[in-house]
């Protein structure tokens, strides 16, 4: 669906009213995942595996299923066996057949009356585990000799003499790599490692499951998807979509880790077994174990460049350890890492290995973060070596409509140049920095998603209206679609309330990820406001008794389209709805699409940071974010994706990391040891929203929630490495790790 | 589990000492809950001591201040007192926490609990503070670096309870300061710290000295080396390398995910340095204000 008009005059959208749910979440009546109940429900509690991988010889339940109060025990055998690779490997997360693949995996689950007798229930499961040796470090893992997580996983893509661990493999790329070399002033070549992260939202998993006796059931739980939730569980339990009506919850944060399932399952069958609503919650300590962190990432790449700051090739191999399954994140990566440039040569490769480390979920962008982190650190090695301003080389080489993007597209209107101009016009970019300061700078790309999209817009016989949308809000898309409804209809926001429907209630809409949901769901709901307007001109026409065609839409009314159409004064919709009863019956727009043209986004981040020569500690003292949003529909809304990206990166790249012990287990699986940045550490967030209209939404809306965690990485690394006088290439760069850099 | 508030420190001991199972005092209760939540600890009794007379009272006491071992750290940041006399002590018991585990939290319980990354017992082992100890045999006075043990562990007995903690008098040009290192700004465990307490002439020059270290071995430091070190001097250049050399030496920290022992090692002299830099023109700044009375 194509952009409107390029220059179109908004009313509402680009303003900034309060989100819906904003009033609900501040005096804490918003309904979270862990906030249902059912009457008789059961408390249902997980037992996991100490073990980083072991062979699970037996589970013996009965001692628990004596114990008073315990209504159900489930294992591994209570799951019927998938034949899709895909399912087997999401049932066989949820909870383990033969082998436990890593610390925390899940083996049994109780429900019980009470957390007490679940958590005695689960003391008393007795499993016999036959421990095997483990790996949980990616270049590890692919070392001849190294235990293997999963035999017979690898795809046909993979070369053969691979580590049976090596799962996925993927290569993009055009044009010749050693004639680009060749015409290079400079080549660098380096490796990089990157840990693995955890997306940190503050609500754990939690949710709701009730199987009536007639094979009925009802799943609430706190997700990003409802429809894949059903998609998965009901194939999981064995049972037709149908039977299976899923309710989103509230979402205490996701940030593309709650596109899958973990405990849903376990709740369905334990509710299944025990005839009982059963609720689970995960406990912090679960969350870190046994959801999906990011990736980890071991990384070469290298680069020439002439003298003047020209790219003439570059190349990748990305080794991805998206845990004790496969994972395509890699592919990703892969696409991502030189999307930034215009370049002739250009070759990526990307791998994932299995280790003993729970199964990847998305967080935003998955697999582009690390990618570019390495990119664009030898780019800046590059300016830095070459004397070489780090902007005027990016802006150099940046890619631009019509380049033969590195990952095979040939991109149309993209605001790379654009924003990478904003940055050098800001006076962020020539402040002045201090002694042990530096500065650091990084280009981010995201591809966008769009997707399959459903919504319905009821007209109130009142004049209000009420939109069905079936994305769950994750960064305040409610207002964003609310404003859209309103910028349509001509009514004020304030008169509309959208909703996040159960499964029950719409088609199927794809996962609220991909930065789908403004541009998507906006896009459906401005269709399906259309298409409720349609319906209103024909009421209007109807009544006037003229052609539809001759009725015009303007400012919430219906109006003659010209002098022709005769003189009427306007039909509100507020009148057309008071009426409809009389007219027709009720009046409602819908609209369903499989919607393409998401276009892609750009991000430019710049920090300045200080490093304490004496401690290596890094305070970041200035921080800038400067994204294309095409049309930033609620600008408070973009910009928190903008700033909430960057403090999610200062943590990636300062301090957050999965560490695991020589026995496989992970030692910091709570938010003590496991180190997001609070408040303090950090600056203000600045922001710049460009607005370069995407030629695939009628308002010319982007994406923006994945972009802005893409540069911080980078961008930081940057910084250290200036302010430090050491290239850094590890992440996170903790002080003992920038320290022992400083004293070489 | 059994939950108890006694009216009286005796009560406490008699209650602790009759106790077969597990017991624990209860003060502010943020390191015993959590540790309760997560599972780590069963205790069969629970003394609460916040309802004891005077319990919760700082009192001047021969030129010093007593402070009562249920006193919150957010109450003992606000006795001007204190601050005035022990700004590095201050310091020390103002980080601990957030805003919330400040309202609750306890110096006392800071020390009871035995961790070598406490924040404040460096500080207090600077200070030469004096622990009341009150248990079925009555009541006696322990310098606060005989408290420690180790990791999780005091040498008081299960019957013992710490009633008060005497902050001793100080002479004229004195200053302390505490300084840790965390990853972050907040809400985190020293990887290493140094607290500095010391004493000048009127020259300027340091006539008395002590340096602790936490987080750097099992149990908080007193470095004598490194109070040696400075004594004598006023700080110049190479007295603050040999007191950061010999917190270096006295240093026996463990590797583990919050630092290598050669980062914990080299930025505990780091921390010496700095602390005994603030200490230095805070003794010199208590001076100042004392000449202007
Ligand atoms: C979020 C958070 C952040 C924290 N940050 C820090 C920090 O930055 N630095 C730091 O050092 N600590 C920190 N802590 C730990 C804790 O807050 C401190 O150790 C605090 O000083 C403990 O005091 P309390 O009164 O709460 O002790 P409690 O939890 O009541 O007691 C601690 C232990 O000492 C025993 N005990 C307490 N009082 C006595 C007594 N009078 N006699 C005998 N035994 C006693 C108890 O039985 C228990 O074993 C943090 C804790 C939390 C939850």
């Amino acid at each position: 669906m194509a952009l409107d008009q390029a220059k179109r005059e908004f009313r509402q959208v680009g303003t900034r009213p309060n989100r819906p749910d904003g009033v609900d979440k501040v005096t804490g009546r918003a309904q979270y995942g862990a906030d249902m109940t059912a009457p008789g429900m059961l408390t249902g509690a997980i037992l996991r595996s100490p073990h980083a991988h072991a062979r699970i010889v037996s589970i013996d339940t009965s001692a628990a299923e004596a114990i008073a109060g315990v209504r159900a025990v489930v294992t591994g055998v209570d799951f019927t066996p998938q034949e899709d690779n895909f399912l087997r490997d999401v049932q066989e997360n949820c909870m383990a057949r033969d082998k436990a693949l890593y610390d925390g995996h899940a083996v049994a689950a109780v429900a019980a009356t009470s957390p007490a007798i679940a958590k005695a229930a689960l003391k008393a499961i007795k499993v016999v585990y036959e421990v095997l040796p483990h790996v949980t470090d990616v270049d590890a893992a692919v070392k001849p000799g190294a235990p293997i997580v999963q035999a017979g996983r690898a795809l046909e893509n993979v070369p053969a003499g691979m580590s049976e661990n090596v799962t996925n493999a993927c290569e993009f790329g055009h044009g010749d790599l050693d004639a680009g070399f060749a015409k290079a002033d400079l080549v660098i070549e380096r490796s990089f490692k990157t840990a693995a992260t955890h997306q940190g939202y503050i609500e754990p998993h939690a949710c709701l499951a009730s199987f009536t006796a007639d094979g009925k059931a009802d799943l609430w739980c706190c997700t990003q998807g409802q429809f894949f939730v059903r998609t998965l569980c009901s194939a999981i339990i064995g049972m037709e979509a149908s039977q299976l009506r899923v309710t989103p919850s509230e979402i205490g944060g996701g940030f593309g880790g709650k596109t899958t399932v973990f405990i849903e399952p376990v709740a369905l069958a334990l509710s299944k077994k025990s005839g009982r609503p059963v609720k689970i919650v995960m406990t912090r300590d679960e969350v870190f174990k046994a959801t999906g962190p990011t990736v980890s990432s071991s990384m070469d790449v290298r680069i020439g460049m002439t003298k003047d700051g020209r790219i003439t090739a570059g190349e990748a191999n990305l080794r991805y350890s998206g845990g004790a399954f496969p994972c395509g994140t890699c592919d990703m990566g892969a696409q991502a890492a030189f999307a930034a440039y215009d370049v002739e040569a250009v070759r990526t490769y990307g791998w994932n290995a299995l280790t003993n480390r729970p199964k990847e979920a998305a967080y935003r962008a998955p697999g582009a973060p690390q990618a570019i982190y390495a990119v664009e650190s030898v780019v800046d090695e590059l300016c830095q070596k070459l004397g070489l301003d780090p902007l005027a080389v990016r802006l150099k080489n940046a890619a631009h409509k019509g380049t033969l993007s590195s990952y095979g597209p040939t991109f149309n209107e993209i605001g790379l140049e654009a924003t990478l101009e904003a940055a050098k016009a800001h006076p962020h970019y020539t402040a002045p920095l201090g002694p042990n300061q530096g500065r650091g700078l990084s280009c981010g790309f995201w591809f966008n998603f769009g997707g399959n999209t459903c919504v319905s817009l009821n007209i109130n016989t009142d004049g209000t209206v009420g939109v069905t949308e079936g994305n769950p809000d994750i960064g305040g898309s409610r207002a964003s679609i609310s404003l859209m409804a309103a910028e349509e209809l001509g009514i004020p926001y304030e008169n509309i309330r959208t909703i996040v429907a159960d499964t029950n209630s719409l088609g199927y809409n794809d996962v609220t990820d991909g930065s789908r949901v403004t541009f998507s769901v906006g896009l459906a709901t401005i269709k399906a406001a259309r298409d409720a307007i349609a319906k209103m001109k024909a009421r209007a026409a109807r009544f006037w008794g003229i052609d539809e065609e001759a009725v015009d839409w303007v400012d919430g009314a219906a109006v003659p389209a010209g002098p022709n159409a005769g003189k009427f004064p306007p039909l509100t919709l507020a009148e057309i709805a008071a009426t409809s009863p009389q007219t027709g019956g009720p009046i409602a727009g819908h609209y369903e699409v499989n919607v393409d043209g998401a276009g892609v986004s750009f991000g430019v981040h710049l920090v300045d940071v200080e490093v304490d020569p004496e401690t290596g500690a890094t305070k970041v003292l200035r921080y800038t974010v400067f994204q294309d949003a095409g049309k930033a529909v609620h600008p408070d809304y973009v910009e928190g994706q903008m700033q909430g990206g960057a403090v999610q990166g200062i943590g990636w790249a300062l301090n957050e990391e999965y560490i695991y012990g020589a026995d496989g287990r992970l030692q910091n699986p709570g938010f003590l040891d496991y180190r997001i940045p609070v408040a303090s550490d950090l600056p203000n967030i600045e922001t710049v929203i460009l607005e370069i209209p995407n030629p695939g939404h009628p308002y010319g809306v982007r994406g923006v929630g994945e972009t802005p965690i893409v540069p911080p990485l980078a961008a930081i690394a940057n910084a250290v490495s200036r302010a430090a006088g050491v290239r850094l290439t590890e992440l996170p760069m903790s002080p003992p790790r920038i320290l022992k850099a400083l004293k070489g | 589990m059994r939950y108890m508030t006694a009216q009286s420190a005796s009560a406490a001991a008699m209650a602790l000492a009759e106790e077969p199972g597990k017991s624990r005092v209860l003060a502010g209760g943020t390191d015993l809950l959590v540790q309760m939540k997560a599972g780590n600890l069963t205790v069969d009794l629970v003394v609460d001591i916040k309802h004891i007379p005077g319990i919760r009272d700082i009192v001047p006491e021969a030129g010093g201040f007593r402070i009562g071992a249920a006193v919150a750290n957010a109450e003992l940041r606000e006795h001007a007192g204190v601050c005035q006399q022990w700004p590095g002590v201050i310091e020390a018991a103002g980080l601990i926490g957030s805003t919330q585990v400040q309202g609750r939290s306890t110096i006392a319980g800071n020390l009871c609990n035995g961790s070598p990354a406490a924040d404040s017992v460096p500080a207090l082992v600077a200070a030469d503070a004096v622990v009341r100890v009150a248990g079925p045999d009555g009541t006696h006075d322990v310098p606060v670096l005989d408290i420690p043990a180790g990791p999780g562990k005091t040498t008081l007995n299960k019957a013992q309870i710490v009633t008060s903690i005497l902050l001793p008098a100080r002479p004229a040009r004195s200053g302390d300061a505490y300084l840790r290192f965390i990853p972050r700004t907040e809400m985190d465990i020293a990887v290493a710290s140094a607290a500095v307490n010391l004493t000048l002439d009127a020259t300027g020059t340091v006539t008395a000295a002590r340096v602790a270290l936490g987080a750097v071995a099992p149990k908080v430091v007193l470095v004598e080396a490194a109070a040696k070190a400075i004594i004598g001097t006023k700080l110049e250049d190479a007295a603050l390398s040999a007191l950061a050399q010999a917190c270096e030496a006295a240093c026996n920290p463990i590797d583990d995910k919050r630092g290598t022992i050669a980062f914990r090692t080299s930025t505990a002299g780091v921390l010496a340095r700095r602390a005994a830099k603030i200490a230095y023109d805070r003794a010199q700044g208590s001076a100042n204000a004392g000449a202007s009375k």
